[in-house]
């Protein structure tokens, strides 16, 4: 599944951040660069406890946001734009991403909660703290912020929504809000899906350059759910095995193999209008500028492979191993020649010329999960996918490979959820799914 | 279990804190004048009449004898600020008043308003002034003491059905009394676990016994006749001798329950710990991993939580409605959710653990999480 864009454009650009696309258009987001390290002091006037100050008498010390930035300008992605930071931004080093049940039935609450996880991913996304803080407060309570992020520079954290198709049964309403792009995924040959990793009515994707940024987002996110929500399943990963700025180094996936050659440029307006970009006419008003999400656990047999020899492993994918250069071809980014490779070669059935032109963004991560009892690597892709129509993107994709791709003996699909992923916040009145749920 | 003793520790030390912030009304006529420091501010120098004094009510009389405009501090050794007083004209006098606890401080005088001032090393020596006493909250806290008690005294006879059936040598008859013997404990645990002796001796897992501690000889209370009772089936002279000293334990405890340190917040997040009780103990089936009996703990620990939680609503109401309406909804909801494991809603025979599945254990869970998380918030709600 990682080659499915090979071809898709024609007009590379050389663009130097793929953040372009994502306009800021609030005060809020001008302030970006900050250190987590900008909370009170020591708590507010009211709430002064510990301290021996009787009768609001007492003057309080406050530090104030008044620390100096300790963050590098241009790490802290704006987190308000007409599309959701997290697709077509530079992909980041690290991920957690969750799914969540909702456990409240009532709309309000639900409501209430995106609200809450908004104005809070605003604020993680800048590199602030959540609430009052991770200190500081009353002695007695917890802190509203869990704290290990203080401190770490903002990171490029991104934080990116994303509703499930369970989330339009009923519970909230929403059933005839349903887009029909949202569809969910056919059984596949060869997949041996787990339902505890599996679906979800929400999802976050928490993209960062330090793994415990992403780490705290999604625990203070799901600290807030409780009671709301519940995660159901989450995964780690790191080494993204894409790139979203083709003038980067291409990384290279658990088999070794450079990955995400050419994929969508997060730079490239036209493409992702044509491919990413859900657009009003597409069915679903409230979807206007958005995405939808096909995430995927695919395990790979790691042992198997690493005894395979050099020959097969470059025939499966359909690729040399040093270059990452198409059969044939010299330079990773030269334009490959299918009939050139084996006719079950992964890159060729991926191909967008295989597959109709099927087009997708794709960001996912290498996971490594530990063993898994039997001393086997328990590791291997978590592939995430941004398309315009999931029915006209991952779907045909999957299908030809799943049919035929010779990795199949080397990989099995364990996990699987769709999202259809809402436009971007505009600004501090807006919050996530406001449209769908006006 | 043992975890969470020292976070009553905390609880008290912070009603300590509590007691000397709310104590000042009382105590601030107690001294008059009389105990003013003298604090004479010059250009280039700070001198402090005494450095050594009570704490309570602390007044500073300063005179600025300078050329220059000043201020006066006292400050914490971290130099957050106790109390301060601002443009003290050359020539003029001030007095600065504040309540200050026992510990070490700083006094600083500022010639000029600027830099880090001149400092004198000063102790505040002694106890703080007595509390300044909530009507409300000292009720909330006899009624609490008052439920403890009450829990102890009614497990003692619980408890000896359960060791005479140990002492026949009836293990269906002990199997039968074993969990029920545990709710009033269950219920308040918080409180017992506080003296810190007495948890060890009668409710330790195998796994808590420390590296060289023998099982046979070193492990006492509930759990150890557990394992007789399911896994070893069998009752001994060991395990009669155990049942013994499980009562004169728990005679101990109850001697000792009316002398615990109990306060508001050491209530409200005592709540919250029975609730962490259930998350890391009772939710995995750990805690009555031979009996299966976890849902019977689960419910007690919930009933107890919720008994905090009742007294301290009067308070809590007051100052965090919102969060007294959710722990409400959230207390319903986890009771609803338990109520499908007992076939009599007035009994404590709840479904085996062993047989509730994975997703219901994820169900029981979220829910714990659901009322844990807002309960967390309990305390500052009452103190607020």
């Amino acid at each position: 599944m990682s080659e499915a864009n090979d071809t898709n454009d024609t007009n590379e650009t050389t663009a130097t951040t793929a953040n372009s696309a994502i306009t800021p258009n609030s005060a809020a987001s001008a302030t970006t660069a900050t250190s987590r390290r900008t909370v009170l002091g020591w708590g507010g006037a009211g709430l002064a406890l510990g301290a021996a100050a009787a009768g609001g008498a007492v003057a309080l010390a406050r530090t104030g946001d008044t620390t100096a930035p300790v963050a590098d300008s241009g790490s802290a992605v704006p987190f308000h734009g007409p599309h959701q930071a997290g697709i077509a931004t530079a992909v980041q080093d690290r991920l957690h991403f969750a799914a969540f049940d909702v456990k409240t039935k009532d709309r309000a609450e639900l409501v209430q909660l995106l609200k809450d996880w908004t104005r809070a991913a605003e604020r993680m996304t800048a590199g602030h703290e959540v609430g009052e803080g991770a200190y500081g407060g009353l002695p007695e309570a917890p802190p509203d912020d869990t704290g290990e992020a203080l401190g770490l520079k903002p990171s490029r954290l991104t934080l990116t929504i994303g509703f499930g198709p369970s989330l339009f049964d009923g519970r909230f309403g929403l059933k005839d809000r349903r887009p029909g792009a949202l569809v969910e995924l056919p059984k596949f040959p060869g997949d041996n899906l787990d339902p505890a990793r599996s679906g979800g009515d929400l999802c976050v994707q928490a993209c960062a350059d330090d793994p415990q940024v992403a780490v705290h987002a999604i625990r203070n996110l799901a600290r807030i759910g409780f009671g709301k929500v519940a995660v159901r399943w989450s995964q780690l990963g790191f080494g993204k095995t894409s790139s979203t700025t083709p003038e980067a180094q291409t990384p290279r996936n658990m088999m070794g193999f450079k990955d995400g050659t050419r994929n969508i440029a997060g730079t490239d307006t036209a493409a992702l209008d044509k491919h990413v970009w859900a657009a009003g006419k597409d069915g679903s008003a409230w979807m206007a500028g958005g995405s939808y999400l096909v995430a995927r656990r695919i395990r790979m047999n790691i042992e198997t492979w690493d005894r395979t020899s050099l020959q097969e492993q470059e025939d499966i994918f359909g690729r040399d191993k040093r270059e990452g250069a198409p059969v044939g071809k010299a330079k990773e980014h030269d334009e490959p020649f299918l009939k050139a490779m084996k006719p079950e070669a992964h890159v060729r059935l991926a191909h967008p010329d295989s597959n109709n032109g099927a087009t997708i963004l794709r960001r996912g991560y290498s996971f490594t999960d530990g063993t898994d009892g039997l001393g086997r690597l328990d590791a291997g892709l978590f592939f995430l996918a941004y398309q315009r129509d999931v029915r006209t993107g991952f779907i045909p994709v999957q299908t030809s490979l799943a049919r035929a791709d010779v990795l199949n003996e080397y990989i099995q699909h364990v996990g699987s959820a769709v999202f259809a992923v809402p436009p971007g916040v505009r600004d501090t009145d807006d919050w996530w799914g406001r449209a769908l749920f006006a | 279990m043992r975890a969470v003793r020292l976070s009553v520790a905390t609880a008290a030390a912070t009603a300590a804190a509590l007691t000397a912030v709310t104590g000042c009304a009382e105590k601030s006529d107690a001294k008059g004048g009389d105990g003013a420091v003298q604090v004479v501010a010059k250009d280039d120098s700070c001198e402090v009449s005494k450095k050594e004094f009570p704490a309570g009510h602390v007044k500073l009389a300063v005179e600025n004898r300078g050329t220059k405009v000043t201020e006066v501090y006292i400050l914490y050794p971290d130099d957050r600020i106790v109390t301060e007083r601002e443009n003290i004209g050359p020539g003029t006098k001030a007095t600065i008043t504040a309540e200050v606890k026992a510990g070490a401080y700083e006094i600083a005088c500022k010639p000029g308003m600027k830099g880090d001032g001149i400092r004198q090393k000063v102790t505040v020596t002694g106890g703080a002034a007595a509390a300044e006493r909530s009507p409300e909250m000292d009720a909330a806290v006899a009624a609490y003491r008052q439920y403890v008690q009450a829990q102890a005294d009614q497990t003692l006879p619980k408890v000896k059905v359960f060791t005479d059936a140990v002492r026949a040598g009836d293990i269906e008859a002990a199997k039968k009394a074993y969990a029920d013997s545990r709710i009033g404990w269950e219920r308040t645990e918080p409180v017992a676990e506080s003296f810190g002796d007495i948890d060890p001796k009668v409710d330790v897992r195998e796994d808590g016994l420390e590296e060289g501690q023998d099982p046979a000889k070193d492990w006492t209370g509930w759990h150890r006749l557990e394992k007789a009772l399911w896994q070893d089936k069998k009752i001994g002279d060991a395990e009669k001798k155990l049942a013994d000293t499980l009562d004169k334990d728990l005679a101990d405890w109850v001697k000792r329950v009316g002398k615990a340190d109990i306060t508001p917040t050491s209530m409200a997040n005592g709540a919250k710990e029975l609730l962490d009780e259930v998350a890391t103990g009772k939710v995995t089936g750990e805690e009555e991993r031979y009996s299966h009996t976890d849902l019977v703990d689960f419910k007690a620990n919930v009933e107890g939580a919720q008994k905090s939680f009742e007294l301290l609503k009067p308070v809590a109401s007051k100052n965090d409605p919102k969060l007294v309406a959710e722990l409400d909804k959230q207390f319903a909801a986890l009771n609803t959710l338990l109520d499908k494991y007992r076939t009599d809603k007035t009994g404590y025979v709840f479904t085996s653990y062993d047989k509730v599945g994975k997703e219901q254990r994820k169900e029981l869970s979220d829910g714990v999480n659901a009322l844990a998380e807002p309960l967390s918030k309990l305390a500052a709600a009452v103190v607020k």
